[in-house]
């Protein structure tokens, strides 16, 4: 991996020639992991994963399932301290805060680290006050215009709004799998991120859905940094710039998607990408 | 004893069967070499089966008409000089004495000759009776044995046999439930329209005086029947008892579910549960002893009239009766809504309070209501504790420092002591059962198809 001075060199041209290639840029790194490590109880799920996230750019994490890529994820937004048991060790920074820190506010860190789950989970209220919710709880919006306008830009910004401009008062639960997870995407953007994290957003989609929202990852990655967890090698291929393979809770090999797909460096990532193990 | 020798029998058939058809199975399976449709235990339960049913048929058969056939050749035994000189009620009488002479357990007064003659034959008749029932019923099970024994091929599907007879069995086992529950309403059904045939169901339902007057002096009245004491008495208590449950029970389930260490909860939910199986008459005396005198000098002190006992005590202590009820339930219920729904709001950046206020309690509340409205019917259909704590006054008032009556208390009171039920006095209890009952059906319907609501919105 081509480091230069706290910069991550990104590839010429995405994979998949259909969405927009990417021009030489040079990034910023938005989040730095160092030795991470996850032990649920007696277990340990990961050993001292070390990682470098580069601003405004998709990186995703592969890896067989089991391999840890999804407890590194919720690392990153502290979700793992809702899970019983759970000790994370090593740091994490996001511009150099350490979100480990006592002192930190984890709402607050939240609410910068926005997430989308595996299956969507849109709250059993109406499609507005799904996507309301995460500004009225943290007071974004002064007024019912404001709330309005901002509900309105992340739907817009999720590629939603055409499709319920008219019933944002029925349930969100009542939406296809698809539309559910855009609204989830709505909902994290609402809050106003910096990162995204997206733990196998289309694991439950079916292939047009899926569609729809990889081109959608690719228009947020204009103005957000976004880590996405996947199982399909093809997925990240697609829509991401960087990748970083796990195996067994370890970080085998990680840097410029085009190149970890073409010219590994790792034998078991060689192994992985070409359908031997995993 | 008699019962005993014949389950023995059966036990023994049974076991005999089984193996005779099990034994058989093997023998097809090792001789043959063919492929066996079912296993041995297929065929041996067959072959109980099979060796079963006539036998208890035959037994069913002497259950069912055994006693008019004993009855008629008692009747036959009494001379007939004697036997012209009895009616319906003496000849009943009569026969029983007979029965007991024979059973061995003395009667009461002088045993006449013919008694004792009759007695006698009847201990003989008895005897052959049960012989014969006995060997016929042994005999019907080996010839069926026999039977199915032979049937007994590779390629008999005793499997499907088998499992038809469970699903009988089964079918069974659940008509009795329900079949139950029509016997009761219907009883109460017709025992109600009898009490209506003394008071008229408008003086029943909207009478506002609850006076059954035991006395017979007064002329023709039968008291007075209003229902609507007794029911705002038993609204009230049902209020007060929720008004304590509801937010104790619902708040020590969200601490339980959402707050407690797995290892306090593992320790506090059981004990909490222990309180749901202390029985509802000690919960009356703790009303009784303590909550009351406690309740009145309390209120003796800030100035408040609280009678000790009173539908303030027993509604308290109602309440903490219900409140595993509604805890545990509701435990249950905030449990069930997905971990998904509660990582999506921490993923925003909600607090814990936050999610269980916006998120867990409004995906769960169809639940959690139903859990209600359930701990409302049990508290409604209470008896124990009112009828210690609530001071049985049944009078319209709307202070709940005062003595009340609820109409659980008023169906104990018009069916102890001496009842024929052939007065309104008694009757009425059924009205009031009945009354009870749709009120508390109303409720359980209502509240399980919220539940199930609830249920379809996950699955």
């Amino acid at each position: 991996m081509d480091m230069v001075a706290g910069k991550v060199k990104m590839t010429q041209q995405s994979v998949n020639s259909t969405m927009n290639p990417i021009d030489a840029l040079e990034r910023p790194i938005r989040l730095t992991a160092r030795d991470v490590t996850v032990h649920y109880g007696a277990k340990q799920a990961l050993h001292g994963i070390s990682i470098d996230i580069p601003d405004r750019a998709v990186t995703s994490f592969i890896g067989p399932s089991g391999c840890g890529k999804s407890t590194f994820l919720r690392c990153i937004n502290r979700m793992n301290d809702t899970i019983e048991g759970a000790k994370v060790g090593g740091t994490i920074k996001l511009d150099g805060e350490d979100i480990y820190d006592p002192q930190l506010d984890v709402v607050e860190l939240r609410a910068r680290i926005g997430m989308v789950f595996q299956k969507p989970n849109p709250f059993p209220k109406s499609i507005y006050e799904n996507v309301a919710y995460g500004p009225k709880i943290h007071g974004l919006a002064r007024s019912k215009a404001d709330l309005d306008e901002i509900v309105v830009s992340s739907l817009r910004k999720a590629g939603l709004f055409e499709e319920v401009k008219d019933r944002l008062n029925e349930p969100g639960t009542g939406l296809s799998g698809g539309q559910q997870q855009r609204l989830c995407i709505a909902r994290a953007i609402a809050v106003g991120p910096e990162v995204i994290l997206m733990d196998e957003p289309c694991s439950a989609l079916d292939p047009i859905a899926t569609a729809i929202i990889e081109e959608l990852i690719d228009e947020l990655r204009e103005n957000y940094t976004i880590v996405i967890v996947t199982h399909s090698m093809q997925q990240a291929a697609r829509v991401s710039q960087r990748t970083a393979f796990f195996h067994l809770g370890n970080l085998i090999e990680e840097g410029v998607t085009e190149d970890i797909f073409t010219n590994p460096v790792n034998k078991q990532t060689q192994d992985y990408i070409m359908g031997r193990i995993g | 004893m008699n019962s005993l020798i014949i389950a023995g029998m059966l036990l023994v058939l049974l076991g005999l069967a089984y193996q005779s058809g099990w034994s058989r199975s093997r023998g097809l399976a090792t001789t043959t070499g063919v492929k066996v449709h079912s296993r041995p235990q297929y065929h041996g339960s067959y072959v109980a089966i099979w060796a079963m049913l006539p036998a208890l048929a035959i037994l069913a058969l002497w259950g069912w008409f055994g006693d008019g056939i004993t009855a008629n050749y008692i009747t036959g035994q009494i001379p007939a000089d004697v036997l012209s000189g009895l009616d319906p009620v003496a000849l009943n009488a009569t026969i029983a004495r007979i029965r007991s002479l024979a059973s061995g357990y003395g009667v009461a007064g002088d045993v006449q000759p013919f008694e004792q003659a009759a007695a006698d034959a009847l201990r003989s008749f008895q005897f052959i009776t049960f012989v014969v029932v006995t060997v016929l019923a042994a005999v019907a099970g080996i010839a069926a044995l026999l039977y199915a024994r032979s049937q007994i091929t590779a390629r008999l599907r005793a499997r499907n046999a088998v499992e038809r007879v469970v699903n009988v069995v089964l079918i069974a086992c659940s008509a009795v439930a329900i079949l139950t529950t029509v016997g009761i309403v219907a009883s109460l059904l017709t025992e109600a329209i009898h009490f209506f045939s003394f008071v008229s169901p408008i003086d029943f339902f909207f009478g506002t005086v609850w006076n059954p007057s035991f006395s017979s002096t007064d002329t023709g009245a039968h008291g007075q029947y209003g229902l609507l004491p007794l029911l705002a008495g038993t609204l009230m208590i049902t209020v007060i008892a929720m008004l304590v449950a509801v937010p104790v029970g619902l708040m020590a389930a969200i601490y339980l579910s959402q707050y407690a260490h797995p290892r306090l909860r593992a320790v506090a939910k059981p004990v909490i549960e222990v309180l749901a199986g202390i029985p509802t008459i000690v919960f009356g005396f703790f009303a009784l002893v303590t909550v009351g005198p406690f309740l009145r000098d309390f209120g003796n002190l800030i100035g408040l009239d609280i009678k000790a006992t009173s539908a303030l005590t027993a509604g308290v202590v109602m309440g903490i009766m219900i409140i595993p009820f509604v805890s545990s339930l509701s435990d249950d219920i905030l449990n069930q809504v997905p971990r998904s729904l509660r990582d999506g709001a921490y993923g925003l950046g909600a607090t814990k309070s936050e999610t269980i206020r916006n998120v867990l309690l409004p995906a769960a509340l169809p639940g959690i209501v139903g859990a209600f409205l359930l701990a409302v019917s049990r508290a409604v259909g209470e008896t124990m504790i009112v009828v210690l704590a609530a001071g049985n006054s049944p009078v319209l008032r709307g202070n709940p420092f005062e003595p009340v009556a609820t109409i659980t208390v008023s169906i104990v009171n018009q069916l102890t002591g001496d009842s024929d039920f052939a007065g309104p006095q008694s009757l009425v209890a059924f009205a009031l059962g009945l009354t009870l009952f749709v009120i508390t059906l109303c409720l359980n319907i209502f509240a399980l198809y919220i539940v199930r609501r609830f249920r379809e919105q996950y699955e």
